[in-house]
Formats: structure tokens, C-alpha cells, sequence
């Protein structure tokens, strides 16, 4: 695929043991850069301070609206946000991995670390995040911890204040309805309709993160027993589970688009295939995904979105704090900005992302909720009953076998 | 002994380069077997006619004029065709290639491989080194190399030779019993030859002050 | 200022070769150690063969290692065959020189540009596709064709051919400038051999024996591709390179072991590879030998096929390079422009407004990095040829050039691991120090041979005027070389701009270049973005070119006896 940067650390191995001979020298001192306890004492002390943010930087509109919350900071908090862009949403963990068995506790290179499911979970495991500091935040009030549990809970777990919530994502499909006026809405419908369009849809190759959706999206549909994916994988029965899974798959690539033997690297090169007519479906987890696209004129108008009947997955993503941050304080305070009603409308207008927002609106004052209203009923976006049909992400441990089981069944 | 047909033939040829005439209006007849030596100080176009009768005189230069071999006209024909041998005075060897496979390389086409050793063989005999064949051309003295180079010169089996100078590079003693090697070559041949050097010793006959 | 003690000249003409070997052993430590599970830093120091194991049993190894030999070897030999063949055809004649300039130009366009721009041409919904649909193909929609990313990495073979078959082509030029070349081929044609078959018989063989280096460093590269490989490549499972960058970057340390296993691999394979090509060298010389004994002094349909083939992969190679530039730039400037569409419906020039900062930023870290290490690599070079005998020190020679020779994400793992030991990961002088690994061998190569040509006697009159070595070195020499120095200055340069990994792996994210921006583009997002960002990059090198070549000649009027 295309990364835009590989933080590469191998194996720590040899920095492990320059860096710990290093780290042995300095007084350790893990109190020194906690942020003070009172918020405007963490206001105070954010201010001059630089924020490197580990965030995925495989969309251009994503990328935008962080060098704007970059402004939004500089000029209200005189803090400098720094972007770090990455390919790959778990390199920053992994990173943090080669610094936590390098023994560099402090004086780390990344503040804020945009994150979820799997990544939260093996960070958290391993005692790679500060906090919990979400609680914290004058904005998390707002969040809507009821409605959209998985705010609180990611990929089953629950976040424990050590992961501050920014956006949510549904698995959204888009079509052109001019050019495929009836799109099919289930996982079943999809195969048998693929059997008539030869060529005419395909998915990110897993290994992506919008691919191994796809997998857990049909999985969800077609498993036996549903319940068994809020639970850590078994091994013993995982191949009995999944199952369905590979016949369905089997019984699909032969219909994809370059017959299954080649797959977009991930969901923007998917949603280029639709652009091209290539593909008369796609899919993103962004449900604003083809409204900005149409907006920008790369989509024709008659460009839909919808989910699946029986719902599709759903999730929130968030932002954590490295345990060796070196500029905390400022990190909470940019956590808080992206809580901000005014960085959440903007995120959730189609014309900047289209990110929905993770706060309950009617927990806003009214000239506040006046911002989401005034965001334009969009053809090109799933219309509210489509987004309130939800699945859960299943428990981390799927995310993980399921992207290695596809990679040994289909790219080897 | 020689008609107009046989030999080589210069007929009011013409060179200049950068506006500058070199020549103006050469003209000779060489018989087959006959040596035709060419003397003057240089800069004057010796080496520009050898190069426009052998075909490789460079774009810079214009030129025209008659170019006749065995009454067959060669002076519009590329270099391969025109069957002219040429020998400069450095020998040229190709250092990839052993000394048998120099000489095997001007050998004709359609020989058994056979006869093309037996060639070679004979060639090496001739020039005293026999046995060389499978020698780095490197490792030659520079007299062996200079009989090497005219055997190969020969065994591409040329209607005619060009020598540029090609003894200058050897001392007085080798480049006595050179020459002598290289005259006799050339006359059991019958081959008509065209030489430029400096050193009137050089001439085995007729000697034509240059220009 | 004082003279300084010979002692001092010989440490700063270690001072290239340091910068790079150490680095370098320090990339190959920090591969093979934990490519045998070895780990100091977790306590981990008995080798096991765990990890090796492990790769061996990992799905996609078996095909991905296939993938990169195949490919890699495929396009060395093709370009190869293609340069030589074309050197054949065109060097007897007179647009040789002609043709150069373009050729020159061609070799300048980055890698990454290279590959979106082909990828743009010739993909279903691509250029060509929509120039002649619906009419001619009544295609409606673009055909399902698997042509770019096919799963035999035929694409990629093609596009590295294309691409190397230029640069080997230059490769041979300047070494036709080092053996009495034409001389050669009009004894050969004395002898009766038409130009193509006397070329290949006479010159060619000598030439190979001086651009052995280059066509090594086109195997080592070709099988260690990144860049052409994520765009042109397949991507399930793709080549062993990028196969390897995926698994440096999962959080799953298994996996990142396994990278460094695979890393090992690679160099191994490589090595491997040129060794293999070593040895058909040897057979097509046996083979040679055999042919040139027959006399067929050529001008047959084996002639006709060499000449043909080619001279078509060179226009072919040409074509696609300047289509590609078209069609980028033509995205640059897009409207909107839906398939089947030949031209966009409207032209603009909103990108170009919008991405201007962006695109100001990138340039100028592209070019702060560029200029950094070439200006290193130049003081470093000039120190190492001037401190040390006339003659070339092989072993010096071994060390500086060895990073030409490998793969580079077989010891580039390893380096970032040293990097971020120093606490210097994303650091400008990081970036800087890895391009430096690359950067340092062409610009010494560049200057080498120029500065060992200068005759001697120049350098020993200053001296007897008087004048100190160091003095005599910039006020003699180097103004004597004025246009080797501007050559590998160009050269420097553009290898600078067009480094894809060691800049992604050195620039922890913080450092981003027009290169890595390219490729992270080219698979989804704005087209139009990536046009106005693809371009740019073209542009830096194709400049830093044309003014090399502007200030050279300029100075060659001046002053005609400079060394060429």
C-alpha cells in the first residue's frame, strides 16, 4: 500500500540497549511532566508547548481539518500542533512498544497518538497510554455516552478514561444510482448480485483496516452464534466459526473486480475505483465519505449511500496520551478542542470530512446545536434510519486473526 | 602489368574542415603490390585522406572525390563494404579477446571451423608467433602486437591496405625488421597499399612529397 | 591558514567512507541480530533460528521472495539486453549524441513520478483507455483488465526495465569516453562487420567490464524496489521489499522480527541474484566466443531483431516518460474529468491555489535534504580523492559503493534502529545522514574518474609556485573541474529528491518529501492533488539538470580546456 510514513522500529533490540544504557544516566523523574490537576493549570502550562500527533494520513480531507485544529490551538492556546503522519494507525504503538523495552520513560516523541479497537487494546495491555485523563476534560461532558456506548466501550473494552473519543464511523456503502439503481443490502444479496455485475465490486485487502471490516462485517451477518464475537477469539474453535466466512469469500473473489487477484490498498483506493467506473459499489467508514467526494466534483450528483438491513459495523475513534508524552498537558488541551462543539460541527460538514460527531446534541446549548442543524440534508449521505441500524465491532482478538487468516488464505 | 581497372584509385579528391582546405584535388593510382608512401609534416591531411578512403573520416570534415577499387567505385559505400584494410600506429587489439580470437574474428564468414583455425594458425606461423593463441594481447611486445595487427588486417582478406604510421611507435631495431615483415606480406599479396609516415625509411618505393 | 599535515588529509579522506560504512555495518548488525532472535536490550543473547523458521512458514514469503527475483532479475536483464542493444544500434551513428539530452532527461524523472504516471496511462480507466473509449472499443465502462498490480509483477518487471534501461544507457556513454571506442569499431568494420554486430563484437564487451557496477547496483535495486513496487506491483502479496516495510510497521513484534528474518533474505537473495549473473556472464562470453569465430559480419534478422527490440524499448521508455508528465500534468490542472472522458471538462487552477503551502513545504524539505547531503557528499568525496594516492583505492572504493550493491530495505531497518538509539529519529540530520548512504557513492563515483584523469603535473606546478595543498586543491584543481563538480552535483541531487525509503524510514513522519507524498497519494485520494504534487517532483531534478548542464557550458565557453 501507500505509506506516507513507516515509523520503523525494529525489534528495539540494539536501541534497547544503547537507549537504556542512556536512560540509566538520567534521574528518572515520572512526576515532573504530569499536567497539574486543575484545568486551567493545564491550560496554563499547555501554553508553549508543541503536541506531535500521531494520526493516519491516508485522506487529504483528514489531513486538513488537523492543520485547522493546528490553528484553532496556536491561536487559542498558543500551542503548536505538530502532525505526525503515518501510513499505518499501529505504528505509533508500535513505536511506543520500542520505547517502553528501550526503557524511555520520558522525553517521548509523540503527545497525542489518534487510535482504536485493536491498537487501544494492545497499547492499554501493555501499559503504553496515560491516564485516565478523559474524564477530565471540561467537554467530555457533552459526549454521548448513551446513545453511541461505543464512545466508552471500544471494540468491547471499555476505555477507562484513558482514550478521549473525537468521531464516529459506520461501514457506509455508495453507489451511483443512475448507474445501479437497486444496490443490494446484505451480505447475502451482495454475493448474489456480484454473480450478476461481474468485476464490479471489490474490498481493501485486509491487512487494511476498512479491509478486515469488510471480514468482520460479513462474519457478523453470517456467524451462528453472534455473541461469540464480543469475546476474545478461541483458537481451538476459530476455524469452525469463521467458516461461513471463507465459503462466502471463496464463493465471491471469483466475481470481484481483476477476479479477486488484486484488491485497492485501502479505502481511498477504493472509492478511486468508484470515481473511475470501476466498481459500481463502494464502501467506506466514513458515511460522508461520497458527499465531499461530490462536492469536489470528482462524483456524479446521483451518488447515494446507504447500510445494510440488518445494520452494519459501527465504531467511535479516539485520541490517547503516550505514557512517556512529553507535552501532556497540551495534549489534553487539544484533546478537549476536538470535543469542542465548534471542532465537531466542522468535522461532521461533508464539505471539510463529514466525521459524525460523538456528542449528544441535545446536551448543547441551542446556538451551538444551530452549528449540526445548519448542515445541509445531503443526498450523497445514509439518511438517519440507515445510521441507526448499528453492529458492534467485535472483541480486538478478531481484528487481528481474522486479517492473518485472510492473509494466509488469499494472499500467499 | 596494371590496367585502370585493378588497384586503387584516387581521383581529384577534395577535404577541408572548418573552412580550412586540406586538399585540393588529390589524385593517384596505386597497382596491386604497389606501395604508395605519402610525406610531409603534419596537419596537412595525410591521415584526413587515409580516413576518407577508408571510410571513416569524421561528420566535421567535407569531402568529396573519386575512390576506386579494382574499378569498383567504394568512396559512398560505410566502411564494412569497402574492403580496405587500415593499420594505425597503435594496434588497436581488442583487449577481450585473445590473440587467436583477434585474428579468428577477421577470418570470412562460411569457413568450417576447422579451416579457421588452420588459418589463424598459419597467420601466427607466418608472423613467428606461433603458439600465441591463447595470449592476452596485453602481454605482447609492442612489435609482436604490430604483426598481429597486420595479420589480422590480412586475414579479412582486404583489396587494399592503408598504413598510418604504423611503425612509428616501435624502437629503430624492431621497427626495421616490422617493416620488412609487413612489406613482404603485403607484396606476396598483390595488394595495392597507401602509406603515410614521416620516415623516408619507412618507404619500401615511390615516395610522394606531401601535399 | 596553515598547510595541513598529511595526517590530516588522511583522516578527512576517511571521512566518506565513514559516514557510510559505519552506518551501514550498523544496518547489517541491526538486521542480523534479530533476524536471530537475538536482543541485548531484552536479554535475549542466544541465537535461535525461531524467526527464520517463522518466515519460512509465513503464507505470503514463498511468493513475495518469488515475486522479487522474478521481477528483479527479469527487468535487470532486460534492461541490459535493451541498453546494449540500443548503444549498438545508435553509437555508429550521429544522433547518438543527439538522442542523449532527451535520454538524459528521461533518466531524471523520479522513480515515484514515474510509476503514477504510468499507472495513470495505462490502467483500465487510465489515459490511454479513455482517449479511445467509448468509440473505438465501445468500451462503457473500463474492462476488467488486470494490468496494473497483476499478480506476476509483469508490470512492475516492465516499468523497472523501462526505467533502468536508460539510466544503464548513460552508464555506457560515459564509459565509452575511458577505451579508444570508435577506434575499435572501425578497425571492426575494416575487417567487413556492419556497425550493430562490430559494436556488440568489438565495444560492447569492454564496455560491460566498466559498467559492471552499474548493472550490479540495477539488479540490487530492482530486487529491492519499494516505490515502483507499491504502485505498479501486486499487492497481495506484493514483492519482498514492500512486503517487508508492512511488517516493520505492525505492532505485532513477531512480525517485526520476521521483517528483520525477511531483510536477511533479501540481501542474501540479492546477493545471490548477482552472483547468479556473474556466472551467466561467464556463459555468454563462452558463447560469445563460439559466435564471433564464425565471421558472419552481422546485417542478418538477428541484427534487425536486436536493433529493433531495442531501439523499441528505449521510444517505448521515452514515450511513457513524457506521456507520463502529460497526463500528470494534464491532472494537475483538471476540472472535473469523468471516464470515459478523453479531457477533463474544464481546466483550473484551484489545486494549485489549495496545495500551494503544502506543496511549498514539501519542496523546500525535499530540497533542504538534497542540498544538505549533496553538499556533504561532495566535500566528503573531494576530501577522500584528493587525501589519498593516485591510483584508485580498492578498498576504499569497497566501502563507499557497497550501498549501490544492496537492497536497501535488506539493512535500512538497522540504521533507524541506530538512529533511534541516538534519539535522532525524524530529525532532519537523520534524513540526512541516511541519504547520505546513497547519495555519497554516485556523487564520489561522479567525481572519481575526472579527478583521477587530471594530469598530475597540473597540480605539482602550483606547488612548486609555492602554493599549500589545500590551496592547490581549490584554487587548481577544483576550478579545473568545474563540470564534473556541477555533474555530480546534478547527480546528487536527484538521487536526493527521488529516495522513497530511507527518506519514509529516517523521516519517522516529521520529514516528508515530495517522494514519499507521491507514493502515499498514488493509490487513492485526489488525483488532481497528486498530479500538482507528482509534477513538482519531476520538476526538481529535470532543473537541477538543466542548470548543471547551462552553468557547464557556460563555463566551457569561457574556458575550453576544462576537463569535460
Amino acid at each position: 500500500m501507500a505509506p506516507l510514513t513507516r515509523r520503523t522500529l525494529l525489534a528495539a533490540a540494539p536501541a534497547g540497549a544503547a537507549a537504556g544504557v542512556l536512560a540509566a544516566c538520567r534521574p528518572a523523574s515520572p512526576a515532573a511532566d504530569a499536567p497539574p490537576l486543575d484545568w486551567p493549570g493545564v491550560e496554563r502550562a499547555a501554553r508553549g508547548q508543541t503536541v506531535r500527533w500521531s494520526a493516519w494520513a491516508g485522506d487529504q480531507k483528514i489531513n486538513a481539518f488537523i492543520e485547522w485544529v493546528g490553528q484553532e490551538v496556536s491561536a487559542a492556546h498558543g500551542i503548536r500542533l505538530e502532525h505526525l503522519k503515518t501510513d499505518d494507525p499501529s505504528s505509533g504503538v508500535t513505536r511506543l512498544r520500542a520505547d517502553k523495552t528501550a526503557g524511555r520513560s520520558d522525553g517521548g516523541a509523540i503527545d497525542l497518538l489518534w487510535i482504536n479497537g485493536e491498537n487501544f487494546a494492545a497499547a492499554r495491555a501493555q501499559n503504553l497510554l496515560y491516564g485516565p485523563f478523559a474524564e477530565r476534560l471540561p467537554n467530555f461532558r457533552f459526549v454521548d455516552r448513551i446513545g453511541k456506548p461505543s464512545t466508552v466501550r471500544d471494540f468491547t473494552l471499555p476505555t477507562d478514561g484513558y482514550e478521549s473519543p473525537w468521531g464516529m464511523a459506520q461501514i457506509t456503502f455508495f453507489h451511483d444510482a443512475a448507474r445501479l439503481p437497486a444496490p443490494p443490502r446484505s451480505v447475502p444479496a451482495l454475493l448474489d448480485w456480484a454473480k450478476t455485475r461481474r468485476g464490479r465490486f471489490t474490498y481493501p485487502a485486509p491487512g487494511d483496516f476498512v479491509g478486515v471490516s469488510f471480514l468482520k462485517q460479513v462474519l457478523s451477518e453470517l456467524i451462528a452464534d453472534r455473541a461469540v464475537l464480543a469475546a476474545p477469539v478461541e483458537p481451538a474453535r476459530f476455524a469452525a466459526q469463521t467458516a461461513p466466512l471463507w465459503a462466502y469469500l471463496d464463493a465471491l473473489h471469483p466475481h470481484l473486480w481483476r477476479s479477486g487477484r488484486a484488491f485497492p490498498p485501502d479505502y481511498p483506493g477504493l472509492m478511486r475505483l468508484l470515481e473511475d467506473t470501476e466498481v459500481d459499489l463502494a464502501f467506506a467508514f466514513n458515511p460522508a465519505e461520497a458527499a465531499t467526494a461530490v462536492a469536489a466534483g470528482r462524483l456524479p450528483t446521483t451518488t447515494r449511500a446507504f447500510t445494510f438491513e440488518g445494520g452494519t459495523i459501527a465504531n467511535t475513534h479516539f485520541v490517547a496520551i503516550p505514557f512517556n508524552a512529553t507535552a501532556k498537558a497540551a495534549a489534553m488541551v487539544v484533546a478537549n478542542v476536538l470535543l469542542s462543539p465548534r471542532a465537531q460541527a466542522r468535522k461532521a460538514d461533508p464539505a471539510i470530512w463529514g466525521d459524525p460527531t460523538v456528542l449528544a446534541l441535545d446536551s448543547l446549548a441551542p446556538a451551538e446545536r444551530a452549528a449540526f442543524d445548519t448542515l445541509a440534508a445531503n443526498a450523497a449521505l445514509p439518511s438517519a434510519g440507515d445510521l441507526a441500524r448499528t453492529l458492534p465491532e467485535p472483541h480486538p482478538t478478531w481484528h487481528i486473526a481474522l486479517g492473518q487468516a485472510w492473509r494466509a488464505r488469499y494472499a500467499a | 602489368m596494371t590496367t585502370a581497372a585493378t588497384g586503387l584509385m584516387l581521383s581529384n579528391v577534395k577535404i577541408a574542415v572548418d573552412g580550412l582546405r586540406l586538399l585540393d584535388g588529390f589524385s593517384c593510382a596505386i597497382a596491386p603490390g604497389e606501395t604508395l608512401t605519402l610525406m610531409g609534416p603534419s596537419g596537412v591531411g595525410k591521415s584526413s585522406l587515409l580516413a576518407y578512403v577508408a571510410g571513416a573520416l569524421p561528420e566535421t570534415f567535407v569531402a568529396e572525390g573519386v575512390v576506386s577499387l579494382d574499378g569498383r567505385r567504394i568512396d559512398h559505400l560505410p566502411i564494412e563494404a569497402r574492403r580496405v584494410g587500415v593499420l594505425y600506429q597503435d594496434d588497436l587489439l581488442f583487449a577481450h579477446m585473445s590473440v587467436g580470437e583477434n585474428l579468428a574474428f577477421a577470418t570470412p564468414a562460411g569457413l568450417s571451423r576447422v579451416e579457421r583455425q588452420a588459418r589463424v594458425r598459419r597467420a601466427l606461423d607466418l608472423a613467428e608467433l606461433s603458439g600465441f593463441e591463447r595470449r592476452d594481447p596485453a602481454t605482447l611486445s609492442g612489435g609482436q602486437k604490430a604483426r598481429v595487427a597486420l595479420m589480422r588486417a590480412l586475414l579479412a582478406e582486404p583489396k587494399a591496405l592503408l598504413l598510418d604510421e604504423p611503425f612509428s611507435k616501435l624502437d629503430p631495431e624492431l621497427r626495421a625488421r616490422t617493416r620488412a615483415f609487413t612489406f613482404a606480406q603485403i607484396a606476396e599479396r598483390s595488394i595495392p597499399t597507401l602509406l603515410v609516415t614521416h620516415d623516408p625509411a619507412d618507404a619500401p618505393g615511390a615516395i610522394l612529397p606531401f601535399p | 591558514m596553515t598547510p595541513p599535515r598529511p595526517t590530516s588529509w588522511t583522516l578527512a579522506g576517511l571521512a566518506l567512507p565513514a559516514v557510510i560504512g559505519l552506518p551501514l555495518a550498523a544496518g547489517l548488525a541491526g538486521v542480523v541480530a534479530p533476524a536471530f532472535g537475538v536482543h541485548p536490550g531484552l536479554g535475549a543473547t542466544r541465537p535461535t533460528f525461531d524467526v527464520l523458521a517463522g518466515l519460512l512458514t509465513d503464507p505470503s514469503f514463498g511468493r513475495a521472495l518469488a515475486l522479487s527475483v522474478m521481477s528483479g532479475l527479469g527487468a535487470s536483464l532486460l534492461a541490459v539486453a535493451a541498453a546494449f542493444g540500443f548503444c549498438a544500434l545508435a553509437a555508429p551513428t550521429r544522433w547518438f549524441a543527439r538522442v542523449r539530452p532527451a535520454l538524459a532527461a528521461g533518466l531524471a524523472l523520479p522513480h515515484a513520478s514515474f510509476a503514477v504516471g504510468l499507472a495513470f496511462l495505462v490502467a483500465p480507466s487510465g489515459f490511454i483507455a479513455r482517449a479511445v473509449s467509448p468509440e473505438l472499443t465501445g468500451w462503457r465502462e473500463p474492462p476488467d483488465f488486470l494490468l496494473v498490480g497483476d499478480p506476476w509483477a509483469v508490470s512492475l518487471l516492465a516499468a523497472l526495465a523501462l526505467k533502468e534501461t536508460l539510466f544503464l544507457i548513460l552508464m555506457i556513454t560515459a564509459a565509452l569516453g575511458q577505451f579508444p571506442a570508435e577506434s575499435l569499431l572501425r578497425t571492426a568494420r575494416s575487417l567487413g562487420y556492419r556497425p550493430l554486430r562490430g559494436w556488440l563484437m568489438a565495444v560492447a564487451p569492454q564496455a560491460y567490464r566498466r559498467v559492471r557496477l552499474p548493472v550490479y547496483a540495477v539488479i540490487a535495486s530492482s530486487l529491492g524496489s519499494v516505490d515502483l513496487a507499491l504502485v505498479l506491483g501486486p499487492s497481495s502479496p506484493p514483492p519482498l521489499a514492500p512486503l517487508l516495510l508492512r511488517w516493520f510497521t505492525d505492532f505485532d513484534p513477531l512480525l517485526q522480527q520476521r521483517a528483520a528474518a525477511g531483510a536477511l533474505v533479501l540481501l542474501a537473495a540479492t546477493l545471490l541474484a548477482i552472483l547468479a549473473w556473474r556466472l551467466g556472464e561467464r556463459g555468454i562470453a563462452a558463447f560469445a566466443r563460439v559466435r564471433l569465430l564464425d565471421g558472419d559480419r552481422g546485417g542478418g534478422a538477428l541484427d534487425r531483431a536486436v536493433g529493433a527490440g531495442a531501439g523499441g524499448i528505449v521510444g517505448l521508455s521515452l514515450a511513457v516518460s513524457t506521456g507520463a508528465l502529460i497526463v500528470l500534468a494534464l491532472w494537475s490542472v483538471a476540472a472535473a474529468w469523468p471516464w470515459p472522458e478523453a479531457l477533463p471538462r474544464g481546466w483550473t487552477l484551484a489545486q494549485w491555489g489549495a496545495a500551494w503551502p503544502t506543496i511549498l513545504r514539501l519542496a523546500g524539505d525535499t530540497l533542504l535534504v538534497a542540498a544538505l547531503s549533496t553538499a556533504v557528499a561532495l566535500a566528503l568525496a573531494i576530501a577522500a580523492l584528493e587525501a589519498r594516492p593516485p591510483r584508485p583505492d580498492a578498498a576504499i572504493d569497497a566501502v563507499v559503493l557497497t550501498p549501490l550493491l544492496l537492497p536497501q530495505a535488506g539493512f535500512l531497518f538497522g540504521v533507524q534502529v541506530m538512529w533511534s538509539a541516538l534519539r535522532w529519529d525524524g530529525a532532519i540530520a537523520a534524513v540526512v545522514c541516511t541519504h547520505l548512504l546513497f547519495v555519497g557513492p554516485y556523487v564520489y563515483l561522479a567525481l572519481r574518474d575526472p579527478f583521477h584523469a587530471l594530469d598530475p603535473r597540473l597540480a605539482r606546478s602550483a606547488r612548486s609556485l609555492g602554493k599549500s595543498r589545500l590551496v592547490t586543491l581549490l584554487q587548481v584543481k577544483l576550478p579545473l573541474l568545474l563540470r564534473p563538480l556541477l555533474t555530480a552535483t546534478a547527480i546528487g541531487l536527484t538521487v536526493s529528491v527521488t529516495l522513497y525509503l530511507p527518506t519514509i524510514i529516517a523521516g519517522a513522519g516529521r520529514v516528508t518529501t515530495l517522494a514519499t507524498e507521491t507514493i502515499a497519494l498514488s493509490a487513492g485520494g485526489d488525483r488532481r492533488l497528486l498530479g500538482v504534487v507528482a509534477i513538482t517532483l519531476a520538476a526538481l531534478p529535470f532543473a537541477a539538470l538543466r542548470l548543471a548542464l547551462g552553468l557547464g557550458a557556460w563555463a566551457a565557453r569561457r574556458r575550453r580546456g576544462l576537463a569535460a
